[in-house]
């Protein structure tokens, strides 16, 4: 199960009107230490790696020029893996057609507990614990999509929905094209991915790579405890089939949430700190990788601008665009392959549209091409690093 | 339930007594290198029935046995299984399906319609005798030779046409094409490629069915969802999948095999360890059931018991028809593999001409009525055609609809609006 890692960093988008609080909280320190980062602005943490650096305070992402809202202590703490439940809560108290399927879902409260406590509140139909038959029960929520209701498929790993592939490809994604647009299927596919602690080459796979390509399905993936709860709500509303990414050692982030409902918008991308000088594009674990990064480069006088892009399919042009107008120069992060990896469309995207704005060539950091180790450090090398966000970062901005 | 599973059939291979004896054996298997192999026959109870068909030497109309039914059979005071009208209704469904089916290898050999074509001849009797007895409410899935489920579902025969024909008429919007047969309004939903993929599909749909009924708590939910799948699909992971949970939760499904002994080019026998798929319906905790796929009121008989099963909610049922299609695998198909002797052998047991007959002997119609209503029919697909032949095709603009139910899935753009409200999206010549 996933341990506590880093803080959280804050999730600001000036463009979307959909966000409605900010939520300021000051960035996380070394990992390899427990830190738990406080709304209240308290930290405990236990190991400090790092000597305390005079601008330690200034790079708060809060430095945007945007009101503080008076109720910072409003809304509630909780954990990532709690938020998802509240929106997948939310969300089935409000429409009785919403329905969730996956193994131990229902009396094991799901494997990350994702789905703690539903199955006693709704049912056993409701919530329903399925047999291990990834391709069947991913097609027969389909088959229940298509017919009224609105099913949520966990997927245990995201790697078991390899075995659901045949079903996400040809039903969920061609389905709406090839019945001429009768029948709609409303569902979300759901589950925790990405290299874990050790967890051996095909629990630590991501998927997003691999289903990208799929016509007619939405891709979004979660980072903070806010962006997951109003992604899984916009999941659950949105008629388009919806593959949700969560990572599996992000579960339990903490954060402050708003205590009234919000909804987040499936396509725009979050900014997480405006910048001059880089674009870094982001997403899912790589994000806290990247303030990591940001908290060094900041020391050594660079100011970057970090996107996290949320939507992976399609992806949010504008937002990216602008960005790349502003600083012309473009890092992408990710925990994909480097081959045919989220990052190398992303690259093509922003080759194709923004050609003209930019003043290097684009630099895409992803994993290596390899199946992730299981030896610590071995897998450590596989992912991308802050150290080497720094460095091209540094090579880039010469 | 499990113990009912065992009265169902009984592999019994009983002589049929009531044959003449010009035509081939009943029994024996053809088409293999293998020893013939005997499947289990529908007992020929001729107590059971009116005398008055064992004297034809078209094999009398009974059931499989199995005590369930046995019973319903006693209660009926008329020795017939249906009536005029029910007669005409099963005759004109399959004469439909069998001209639909010649008019489309017209068309194909026309180059009216491209690509994958699989035709549905030799077969109505399965798609009449259970397609018949649903509401329009109750789901079909089907696969890749779907249009004879669809015509008998109640998709009008010019939209099917259409559909084949690629053009925007057509139910899918000429966006399926003849494996990909949908209807919402007849609820009919699909039109698989793959074998297997449409299982689950019909699964999930008998779900939704059981989670009204149980959850939502809505009166009268209660449609029952048949699967039409081949022989094939049988050795497919997702068919085992899906009996298991379909008999875990006894939902509201009937797994409809339509066993033609043919994959292709591949012999039922030489693809499965245990041939007769029926057994496979006790091994999950459902009934398995053969009935003689040739014969549509044999099938009608076991549908109404698997159907009424399903909905009076006591779960699923696994019907293996023996059928044969005429014609080969598709219409690119050479059909060189398969044995003359079995393709006339099954010529011979036609399910047309057979149910014809039945109709002729038992009084319940004459020749000029079903003269007229294989007029009525042709007259329908002349329609049909002409009407396809006249639709337009789908215009530039229809490429980028549908592809996501909400097209702001198609992203935010560079200048900052969404992708669809760019006025190349919706004439379709926007790179998404």
């Amino acid at each position: 199960m996933a341990t506590l890692f880093h803080g959280v960093g804050a999730a600001l988008t000036p463009f979307s009107a959909s966000n409605k609080l900010l939520l300021p909280s000051p960035k996380s320190e070394s990992r390899g230490a427990i830190f738990l980062h406080r709304s209240d602005a308290r930290v405990n943490h236990a190991f400090n790696l790092k000597p305390a650096t005079p601008n330690q305070d200034l790079f708060i992402p809060n430095a945007v020029a945007t009101k503080r809202e008076t109720s910072t202590k409003s809304g509630h703490e909780l954990l990532l893996f709690e938020a998802l439940r509240e929106g997948l809560e939310e969300e089935m108290e409000r429409d009785p057609r919403v329905c969730v399927m996956g193994e131990d879902v229902g009396h094991y409260g799901g494997s990350y507990k994702v789905t703690k406590g539903l199955a006693e509140k709704y049912g056993d139909l409701r919530v329903l614990d399925t047999p291990i038959a990834e391709n069947s029960f991913t097609g027969m929520g389909i088959g229940a999509a298509m017919t009224g209701l609105r099913p949520i498929v966990e997927g245990m790993n995201m790697g078991f929905l390899l075995l659901a592939f045949n079903q996400i490809s040809n039903n969920c994604g061609m389905l709406h094209y090839t019945s001429g647009g009768q029948f709609t299927i409303p569902i979300v596919i759901r589950g925790p991915g990405g290299v874990g602690r050790q967890l051996g080459a095909e629990h630590s796979q991501r998927l997003e790579s691999y289903f990208q390509s799929i016509p007619g399905i939405q891709m979004v993936a979660c980072s903070t405890p806010y962006n997951a709860k109003g992604l899984m709500k916009a999941a659950i509303r949105s008629e388009n089939p919806v593959i949700l990414f969560e990572h599996v050692l992000l579960y339990n982030l903490k954060e402050r949430i708003p205590d009234e409902e919000y909804v987040l918008s499936l396509e725009e991308a979050e900014m997480v700190r405006p910048g001059e000088h880089v674009t870094i594009l982001t997403y899912s674990r790589m994000r806290y990788h990247v303030m990591q990064a940001a908290k060094t480069l900041v020391n050594k006088g660079y100011d970057p601008e970090v996107i996290d892009i949320r939507s992976l399919k399609p992806f949010d042009l504008y937002t990216i665009g602008c960005s790349v107008k502003k600083t012309h120069r473009v890092l992408i992060v990710e925990e994909c392959m480097r081959t045919g990896g989220i990052g190398a469309s992303l690259t093509a995207a922003i080759t194709e549209n923004f050609h003209d704005y930019l003043d290097a060539p684009i630099v895409c950091l992803s994993s290596q091409d390899v199946p992730t180790p299981y030896a610590g450090t071995l897998e450590e090398w596989t992912v991308v690093q802050p150290a080497q966000i720094v460095t091209a970062v540094e090579q880039l901005c010469q | 339930m499990s113990l009912s599973a065992t009265k169902f059939v009984h592999p019994i291979t009983t002589p049929p007594t009531s044959r003449s004896s010009d035509k081939p054996l009943f029994s024996t298997f053809f088409g293999s290198n293998h020893t013939k192999l005997r499947f289990n026959k529908p007992i020929v109870a001729a107590q059971r029935r009116s005398s008055s068909a064992a004297s034809t030497s078209f094999s009398p109309v009974v059931a499989v046995s199995s005590d369930v039914v046995k019973e319903k059979k006693l209660k009926s005071a008329s020795n017939l299984l249906i009536t005029k009208e029910e007669g005409l209704v099963l005759y004109e469904d399959m004469i439909l399906g069998r001209f639909f089916e010649d008019m489309c290898a017209q068309m194909y050999y026309r180059g009216k319609m491209f690509g994958f074509v699989h035709l549905y001849n030799g077969q109505e009797a399965v798609s009449t005798g259970f397609i018949k007895l649903l509401k329009k409410e109750d789901y079909v899935v089907s696969t890749y030779r779907d249009h004879v489920h669809a015509l008998s579902k109640g998709v009008p025969a010019r939209e099917v046409m259409s559909e084949l024909f690629g053009k925007a008429t057509g139910c899918c919007r000429g966006q399926g094409g003849s494996m990909h047969m949908f209807s919402k309004e007849y609820n009919l939903l699909g039109g698989f490629a793959f074998i297997g993929e449409g299982i689950p599909v019909a699964t999930g749909a008998a779900f939704s069915s059981k989670y009204r009924r149980e959850v939502l708590k809505e009166p009268g939910a209660d449609e029952v969802t048949l699967a039409f799948f081949g022989d094939g699909t049988c050795n497919n992971g997702q068919f085992y999948e899906c009996l298991n949970m379909a008999a875990l939760w006894k939902l509201p499904i009937v797994f409809v095999v339509e066993n033609n002994l043919w994959a292709i080019g591949m012999s039922h026998l030489r693809a499965t360890s245990d041939p007769q798929i029926w057994k496979k319906g006790p091994a999950f905790g459902m009934p398995g059931v053969h009935v003689d796929g040739m014969d549509v009121l044999k099938v009608r008989e076991v549908a109404k018991e698997a159907i009424e099963r399903a909905r009076r909610g006591e779960g699923p049922t696994l019907v293996e028809c023996e059928t044969y299609r005429f014609r080969g695998h598709s219409l690119a198909d050479p059909d060189e593999l398969r044995d003359p002797a079995e393709k006339a052998h099954y010529a011979g047991r036609d399910p047309i001409t057979a149910f014809k007959k039945y109709l002729f002997d038992n009084k319940l119609a004459s020749e000029q009525e079903l003269k007229a209503i294989d007029k009525k029919i042709d007259e329908l697909l002349d329609d049909a055609v002409e009407f396809a032949d006249e639709s337009p095709l789908p215009p530039r603009s229809q490429l980028l609809e549908n592809v996501f139910a909400d097209p702001k899935g198609f992203g935010i753009g560079a200048d900052g609006k969404y992708r669809c409200e760019d006025p190349k999206f919706t004439q379709g010549t926007a790179h998404v």
